[in-house]
């Protein structure tokens, strides 16, 4: 079909019919069918969690089946970061910057009590941060001491979920709210 | 302009100063190594902790015996198991608990299958540090069939909490002993292939002989222990030197070399799990009958005095100091982790060879991190 010919609604039908190799569809549906699918986390494992983490992509839990399995360990080449395990004082900025290094869109993921609250820590411990919000903006809390590597990717799948839902517009808002520099 | 470039020292006598960690995969976490190179030569490794410090030691003063338990999983998750037992054969000491043979032939199995899996996923990840991603799939597809084990039985993974002041928390499952039988049937026709793909492999001989020795006198100044310690002839098997719970009642063989480079420190473990499976065969079959826990006062409180109890974990000697007061909280609490010890050596062995030696070395002393901190 010329271009010229293209006039309403119904030469799209005839589009369809003749199995025309058009697609439509909007931007933002483009890039989140992007982003999701291939979301990159970051080896970034303080304690017990992190071999749980190991565990996600190891052969039984297998992170690859959701395009997650390439592990980075440069923050700048990494989508989410998976906080796994706790975080301390000491160890608070590190993670800062290290959320900081990575390049948008990015994603945070609370995996474990320790990430979420403190967890066992939460009382009695003068070194434990209590919950890693307090440092970085978080997208899914995992509950667990640990979580079980289905229950990451459980997570992880929750993250693919909401990403889908995101459009400029609102990863815009987003960024300006939990603009914490 | 050229008084600046006169400046600048091209002297080879000139380090240069690198930072590794606390976000490295090769670290085993967040341990932070400061290390100053001559060229690709190590010339000082610094080690600096503290970025998981969680304060473990100074929140035991302020729980219960029985609660103190389930912070010592959190230490040494790989050897959570033998963790717990260390604190709780120190109350049982302090409070003179005759403990029924049942509870302690269920907890030496436990702690045999606990230092496999860890094993295996040290081998897993030494693996992985030398550039062999397969070992990676190959340590954690055998790690999940005891994990199964553990599920069963304690209701957790990795973290069990199984033991208790007294004895064990629940009863072993019905299916426990079929399931370790067939575990050990299963691993004792994998292990081997673990040599082919690792042990036998020219790269990896040649990254690892004569690579990081350390002296059997060094070893001994140092505190060196575990599988890291016996491979340069240190006798230090605290199972064997002073037993505890039924090690005393079995045959098994300490795994002991000369050499103590990286090789041998990989070549230990490998035995080690040979040698734990020994253990687990002369054990799963004669489980005796009766209670699998004594019965405790509801609030657990220790005479005044000081306790220490040691006993071997996946890494070495795992030592738990106890002052009590006579209180329901101890006045103190030390643990003498394997891993804090280890790590202290790390600068002796590592100098002088190259820097990706060094990631070589770390990985053959199975540092886990938050076991450093406490």
């Amino acid at each position: 079909m010329k271009k010229e010919e293209f006039g309403d609604n119904e030469s799209l039908e005839l589009l369809h019919e003749s199995a025309s190799n058009v697609l439509l569809t909007t931007i933002d549906d483009v890039i989140n069918w992007g982003r999701k699918n291939s979301l990159w986390p970051l080896t970034f494992a303080t304690s017990c969690c992190g071999i749980e983490m190991m565990a996600a992509g190891a052969p039984r839990h297998d992170f690859a089946r959701f395009g997650m399995e390439v592990y980075r360990a440069s923050p700048r080449q990494a989508d989410v970061i998976v906080v796994a395990g706790t975080i301390v004082n000491k160890m608070a900025p590190v993670l800062k910057r290290l959320y900081d290094q990575m390049s948008e869109p990015k994603y945070v993921v609370a995996m474990g009590a320790c990430a979420i609250s403190g967890g066992p820590f939460f009382l009695n411990s003068y070194s434990v941060v209590k919950g890693v919000e307090h440092v970085i903006p978080v997208d899914v809390y995992v509950p667990g001491c640990p979580p079980r590597p289905e229950a990451l990717l459980y997570g992880m799948l929750q993250l693919q979920r909401m990403i889908e839902t995101q459009t400029i517009k609102s990863r815009k808002k987003r960024n300006a709210s939990h603009d914490t520099k | 302009m050229e008084e600046k470039v006169k400046n600048i020292t091209t002297d080879e006598q000139q380090e240069y100063v690198i930072n590794m960690g606390p976000q490295h995969p090769s670290t085993h976490g967040v341990l932070r190594l400061v290390v100053s190179l001559k060229g690709e030569i190590v010339k000082n490794v610094q080690p600096h902790i503290g970025y998981i410090h969680r304060g473990i030691e100074k929140m035991c003063e302020s729980i219960t015996y029985p609660q103190i338990i389930h912070l010592t999983d959190r230490m040494d998750y790989l050897s959570a198991h033998i963790n717990n037992e260390a604190v709780c054969l120190s109350v049982e000491k302090a409070l003179e608990v005759d403990i029924p043979d049942r509870v302690k032939v269920i907890r030496t199995i436990m702690s045999e299958l606990t230092r496999i899996q860890s094993h295996q996923l040290w081998w897993a990840s030494f693996g992985m540090d030398l550039g062999g991603l397969t070992c990676f799939f190959y340590g954690l597809r055998d790690r999940e069939k005891i994990l199964d084990i553990f599920e069963e039985t304690c209701g957790s993974r990795m973290i069990v909490s199984y033991n208790c002041p007294g004895g064990l928390m629940y009863d072993i499952h019905p299916n426990f002993q079929k399931r370790v039988k067939d575990f050990i049937k299963y691993f004792r026709k994998i292990l081997p292939e673990y040599d082919q793909l690792l042990t036998g492999n020219v790269i990896f001989h040649e990254r690892s002989k004569g690579i990081g020795k350390l002296s059997l006198k060094d070893a001994i100044s140092y505190g060196i222990t575990g599988p890291s310690g016996r491979a340069s002839g240190f006798s230090c098997d605290v199972r064997k030197h002073e037993p505890y719970s039924a090690y005393d009642r079995i045959i098994f063989k300490e795994i002991l070399f000369t050499e103590g480079d990286t090789y041998h420190r990989y070549v230990a473990r490998i035995e080690e799990m040979w040698e734990s499976m020994n253990i687990i065969e002369q054990l799963i079959d004669n489980i005796p009958d009766g209670p699998f826990a004594v019965k405790m006062k509801p609030i657990i409180k220790l005479p005044e005095g000081e306790y220490y109890q040691r006993v071997e974990t996946a890494r070495g000697e795992l030592g738990v100091y106890i002052i009590s007061d006579g209180n329901k909280n101890p006045y103190r609490v030390k643990f003498r982790s394997p891993n804090f010890v280890n790590l202290s050596v790390l600068n002796q062995i590592a100098s002088g060879f190259k820097i990706a030696d060094l990631v070589a070395i770390g990985g053959s002393l199975d540092l886990v991190i938050p076991d450093i901190d406490r």
